[in-house]
């Protein structure tokens, strides 16, 4: 039971992905390219997201507990650091590049056709590899990372 | 300016899904649906922290895999940019989203939704520099289409 919500979860955000025109890496950059052909569709995808979780989230926080009334794993860190504004950069960067955030980049590699998301993703899991086995050696609280 | 009625809805019809998605995880699994965390978690694995990590990423792939069968055309998985590019910038991707915690939906859906303040810093600083990162290789060095 524990695992039929994470598999049940994974795969609703799959097909939320797919049906936004997030794994469609030329909609993303034209979404991020202002100055080009802009498509600012992108924006209602944070939009329908962030509505549905506000929502929710609000409400499942005033008692940081589950249903079933185990904790909720929330991030231990609370302020602005260095590191989390030159994570963020150098993530942005990547993204407008390619159009790939990790999301999608594993949606299309498993369900699409040619090399292009499975090299950005095996590309992308060495730079994690990176940071986790090299620089972050300390890991940080109860819970690992983001978000 | 392209915009059309089609892509908004389904822009906002899968933005939805993905709410729910990130919402189930919270409420019964109480965990955060951050794409980059979790699967950093399954990299640098901890003992009775891995389980739920696979199953998403399992749930995640099964999606992808009817997105493939249903409607092939959401998962293109091409990219307007050439492959070195792809590759620097994958390689951004994964030292950024490990180096600031978190990525477009850890971050961007569910810290900004709990308005978190460094989701919020962390979020307008990846939308910024992709838009920066997009003017640049599109328009300054004419790189993809």
């Amino acid at each position: 039971m524990a695992l039929v919500v994470p598999a049940v979860a994974g795969l609703i955000f799959a097909i939320g992905l797919g049906i936004s025109g997030m794994t469609d890496p030329g909609k993303v950059i034209a979404f991020l390219d202002v100055a080009g052909a802009w498509d600012p569709s992108l924006a209602f995808v944070m939009a329908g997201a962030i509505g549905v979780h506000f929502v929710f989230a609000r409400r499942a926080l005033v008692r940081p507990v589950t249903l079933t009334g185990a904790p909720i794993a929330l991030p231990t860190k609370l302020g602005i650091d260095g590191r989390l504004l030159l994570g963020s950069a150098l993530f942005g960067v990547g993204w407008g590049a390619a159009g790939f955030c990790p999301g999608p980049a594993l949606v299309s590699a498993v369900g699409g056709r040619g090399p292009t998301a499975l090299v950005f993703l095996g590309a992308m899991l060495a730079g994690m590899l990176l940071v986790l086995r090299g620089l972050g050696t300390t890991r940080r609280g109860p819970w690992h990372g983001p978000c | 300016m392209t915009l059309s009625l089609p892509s908004i809805v389904g822009a906002l019809l899968g933005g939805a899904l993905i709410g729910i998605s990130a919402t189930l995880m919270l409420v019964f699994a109480g965990r955060i649906a951050g794409i980059s965390g979790i699967l950093g978690g399954v990299l640098v694995p901890r003992t009775g922290d891995v389980g739920w990590r696979v199953a998403f990423l399992g749930g995640l792939g099964v999606g992808a895999l009817l997105l493939a069968l249903v409607a092939p055309g959401t998962v293109s998985a091409s990219s307007p940019s050439p492959l070195w590019l792809v590759v620097v910038a994958g390689l951004l991707v994964g030292v950024g989203t490990q180096l600031g915690s978190g990525c477009t939906s850890g971050h961007g859906v569910c810290g900004v939704s709990r308005l978190a303040p460094r989701s919020l810093a962390a979020t307008a600083m990846f939308m910024a520099t992709g838009a920066a990162a997009a003017f640049v290789t599109r328009h300054l060095l004419g790189l993809g289409s």
